[in-house]
């Protein structure tokens, strides 16, 4: 097992090289040059000197393996350069400050999508075509189908508007500073649940419909039907015997969707005014600020090897089948 | 608000254009103004959004109109613009020119400390001239720069500059932000000013805010300076939250989670008259520094015949093109300048809605008949053409329907397509793809426009893009554009408006109003014809109204 995840670990370098190569050139294609973007579109003489002068600033003018081989050795180094945004900061401090809003996000988000999508799914599984099952089912496709920004507004007018419960945008409040410790818990904790509420909102979807599926074809398994020849509990069988199993497509997808945690929504951060990674990615892109679109990509990147191996790895341990044709396999 | 650049296309511009020109906030400017007696307090909090993140604290290396924004408040510059846009000393008490307009003087205010105590002197001037032509100093405003032969400083507090040739601008160029010396010569030297610290916090200026903090994507805190030469500021910190979107910005401020913002034609007339609102804000008017108009190729044998586009502008009713795209909050144009500013001329030839007047010309042109479908032929030709604008624009859309229903009474047919900004620009306007266009222009503070206008400027990435050229105009842009004397440049810009509207190279439709509202706890505010900001810092909310005590 070790040896594997070893190898697997190996062959990622490479892998990420090739990711990080193409990235680089496919964002280089992209039309305009950040010395455009920061000029302007009609541009007046002066401009066109600025954005010369930014073309050698930024190595821009050098053939594009240049530019790599350069970004690629300063990279080797945890170098990730200077952002081309005007404030020239650098790439890992503005990702570092905007990964902790988005991580707490994600994260809260998707413990609550596991936490209402494993039931749901179980008990719309169980009690196919049950009233529960029809209800959730049209609440589930209402909630895929529910464009974000439009929830949010509705959210943001009832609660932030005609009710003032809470806040509309932003993380703090402005007196922020002068509220004791636990009033400052609970206002930044305030300011979070309306964009959960709306991230969830449609993720729960997927995920239940997900667990629902992997149910049903559980159950209908030869060996759920020995169980309960056995004569064990309905609740045993369905919670210990088939749940297990079950579960286990969903921990792939559940794998695959670890690098997104990092990725924040764009359009969740831009309604309530969070400034998280989704947004930064989004600005970088338009400014053509090529080091933080590098950056975000090395780091998701790595990520979603990691989560692959991850995956990978998960699967032996809770599927003993895989586990045993490894073993088999290397003798 | 400092806005040296010349021109700027309209996609900027709509978020510059604060300078603006006095409005009929009728019931606003009793209300929001000082009440006659009442001593101005000193606190409270005034709340700003942005839609954009600023990019950095040094304006000068900078190109967003946040960034601008808050440099304004951190920085000042030798001269500002009064209530109605008149040049004023700022860190400069008084100028002189010498008679050829070449030697031009100030005379530096004595008790201008920066925000770090250091006294401001002409060494900081040079200094920040210095920067300016710095040729690794990533800048924008270069240009304005480069008519300077030489700057000196006598003596603390005299500054002399020498013009290599009479330049318009000059003094207005002199409105730029001023850099201290003592922090950030060395990073200039090494063409590093954008990495500066002072560029990411703790800038110093010599404005009348200083820095508080900045928590990138979130806010932007600044606070009174005490110190400051015109006397410390009322209204003790402002605060500007960066929300991306417009629509949460108008529901934070229905929720008077912000303290000002500017609202759409449709929100101002529709979405905030009922009671509540009219009680917690007040609303303000008047037109943005930015024109809506309808360019054609003159490259097009068709346009490049006067008696077409004067038929056209005929054809087209600006009052229910501004009622009808703007709900009535706007103002005809008649030139390219704003009315109220000196360099506008009131006394052009217009083109009042008249179908038989249209037609006469068209005729005239060799336009007489029409085609089955009631089309207007010549020598076999239909006359139809393709009208772009830029998608995500729906105004523009608009106006471009409106357009096309008045030129169909008149029997031509107009074919609208809706392109995608950066392709527009790319793939028609630059290589001269196109029949007609409706866009917008931005305009500055100077009148200079010879980027515009001039027959010199119609390369593809030049912006006279519809190819106009007339010798006359020429020769008013280029004397225009070097004298130091408004009055005498009053005249080269009345007579270049005259000829434009009897040229109609464009048809100039209409000014969109700003359409800011503010908190009506803050007093002080007087619309100008330069709009609500200029006397920012009188600004202040009596003691009793009062909302943020804390800080």
């Amino acid at each position: 097992m070790l040896r594997y995840a070893l190898r697997r670990l190996l062959l990622a370098v490479p892998l990420l090289i090739g990711i990080t190569f193409v990235s680089f050139i496919v964002i280089h294609l992209a039309p305009g040059t950040p010395g455009e973007v920061q000029t302007g579109d009609l541009s007046i003489q002066s401009d066109r000197d600025v954005q010369k002068l930014l073309m050698e600033l930024y190595d821009l003018d050098k053939p594009l393996h240049v530019q790599y081989a350069k970004w690629l050795t300063r990279l080797v180094r945890f170098d990730f350069g200077r952002s081309f945004s005007p404030d020239a900061r650098p790439v890992l401090q503005k990702i570092g400050e905007r990964l902790p809003i988005t991580l707490l996000l994600n994260v809260v988000e998707m413990l609550i999508i596991i936490a209402l999508a494993v039931p749901i799914g179980v008990l719309s599984a169980t009690r196919q075509y049950s009233m529960f099952d029809k209800v959730t089912t049209v609440f589930v496709f209402v909630g895929f189908a529910t464009p974000d920004f439009w929830l949010a507004l509705l959210l943001m007018i009832l609660f932030g508007v005609q009710l003032g419960w809470l806040p509309i945008s932003g993380l703090r409040s402005l007196n922020w500073e002068y509220l004791s410790f636990w009033r400052q818990q609970g206002d930044f904790a305030s300011h979070l649940v309306l964009p959960i509420i709306v991230a969830t909102f449609g993720g729960l979807a997927g995920f239940s419909r997900y667990m629902r599926q992997s149910m049903l074809e559980v159950i209908r398994q030869d060996y759920v039907q020995s169980a309960r020849a056995k004569g064990l509990a309905e609740r045993v069988v369905i919670g210990k015997h088939a749940l297990r199993n079950a579960m286990l497509p969903i921990v792939t997808v559940l794998g695959l969707s670890l690098p997104g945690l990092i990725g924040g929504s764009v359009i969740v951060e831009s309604i309530f005014a969070i400034p998280g990674m989704g947004q930064l990615m989004v600005q970088a892109v338009f400014e053509r600020d090529y080091p933080v679109i590098m950056g975000n990509l090395v780091i998701v990147a790595t990520l979603t090897l990691g989560a692959n191996l991850l995956a990978d790895v998960t699967y032996g341990l809770v599927d003993p089948r895989i586990r045993v044709g490894a073993r088999r396999g290397r003798r | 608000m400092k806005l040296p650049l010349a021109v700027v296309p309209l996609a900027l511009a709509a978020a510059l254009a604060l300078a603006a020109c006095g409005g009929e906030a009728d019931s606003a400017v009793e209300q929001g103004s000082a009440r006659p007696g009442e001593k101005p307090a000193y606190g409270d909090t005034f709340i700003e959004s942005l839609t954009g993140n600023i990019s950095g604290l040094i304006p000068n290396v900078l190109s967003d109109s946040a960034s601008f924004e808050i440099g304004s408040m951190l920085y000042s510059g030798l001269i500002t613009r009064d209530k109605d846009l008149n040049i004023i000393g700022e860190l400069a008490e008084s100028w002189t020119f010498s008679q050829d307009c070449l030697d031009l003087t100030f005379n530096l205010r004595r008790n201008v400390r920066w925000h770090d105590g250091r006294p401001f002197t002409a060494a900081d001037v040079v200094f920040t001239y210095e920067t300016m032509i710095h040729p690794k100093t990533p800048t924008a405003y270069r240009e304005d720069f480069k008519a300077v032969a030489e700057v000196a400083a006598p003596d603390p507090y005299t500054l002399r500059v020498r013009y290599k040739q009479p330049y318009a601008k000059a003094l207005q160029s002199w409105g730029l932000w001023m850099l201290p010396r003592h922090l950030l010569e060395s990073y200039v030297r090494e063409g590093r000013l954008r990495e500066a610290p002072q560029n990411r916090s703790n800038p110093v200026g010599t404005g009348a805010y200083r820095f508080g903090e900045w928590k990138p994507g979130e806010k932007v805190v600044l606070v009174a300076n005490p110190d400051y030469f015109e006397g410390r500021p009322h209204l003790g910190r402002v605060v500007y939250r960066i929300i991306p979107s417009q629509a949460t910005i108008f529901l934070e401020l229905k929720a008077k989670g912000v303290d000002a913002a500017g609202l759409t034609a449709l929100q101002f007339k529709r979405q905030t008259e009922y009671p509540a609102f009219r009680k917690a804000y007040h609303k303000y008017e008047y037109p943005a520094n930015a024109y809506t108009y309808l360019g054609f190729n003159l490259k097009d044998p068709r346009f490049a015949d006067r008696r077409v586009r004067q038929a056209i502008a005929h054809a087209i009713n600006k009052r229910e093109l501004i009622d009808g795209v703007l709900l009535g909050l706007g103002r005809e144009a008649t030139g390219p300048y704003k009315p109220g500013t000196w360099a506008h001329n009131p006394d052009v030839p217009t083109y009042p809605y008249d179908m038989a007047k249209a037609r006469a010309l068209l005729a005239a042109a060799g336009w007489t008949e029409t085609n089955a479908d009631g089309v207007l032929v010549r020598n076999d030709q239909p006359f139809t053409f393709e009208l772009l604008t830029n998608q995500g624009n729906d105004e523009r859309k608009k106006v471009a329907e409106i357009v096309q229903a008045s030129l169909k009474e008149l029997g031509i047919q107009v074919d609208i397509r809706v392109i995608e900004w950066a392709s527009l620009l790319k793939e028609y306007i630059k290589k001269r793809r196109f029949e007609a266009i409706i866009l917008g222009w931005g305009i500055g503070l100077d009148p200079d426009q010879y980027e515009i206008w001039h027959s010199s400027k119609t390369g593809p990435d030049e912006l006279n893009h519809i190819s106009y050229a007339n010798p006359e105009v020429d020769a008013l842009l280029e004397q225009g554009r070097t004298s130091c004397r408004q009055a005498e440049r009053k005249k080269f810009y009345d007579r270049l408006q005259t000829i434009l509207a009897e040229d109609q190279p464009i048809v100039f439709l209409y000014f969109r109003d700003a359409l800011p509202v503010v908190s009506s706890r803050v007093r002080g505010i007087v619309p100008a014809p330069s709009g609500i900001r200029y006397n920012f810092n009188e600004w202040y909310v009596p003691t009793h109204l009062q909302r943020y005590t804390a800080g």
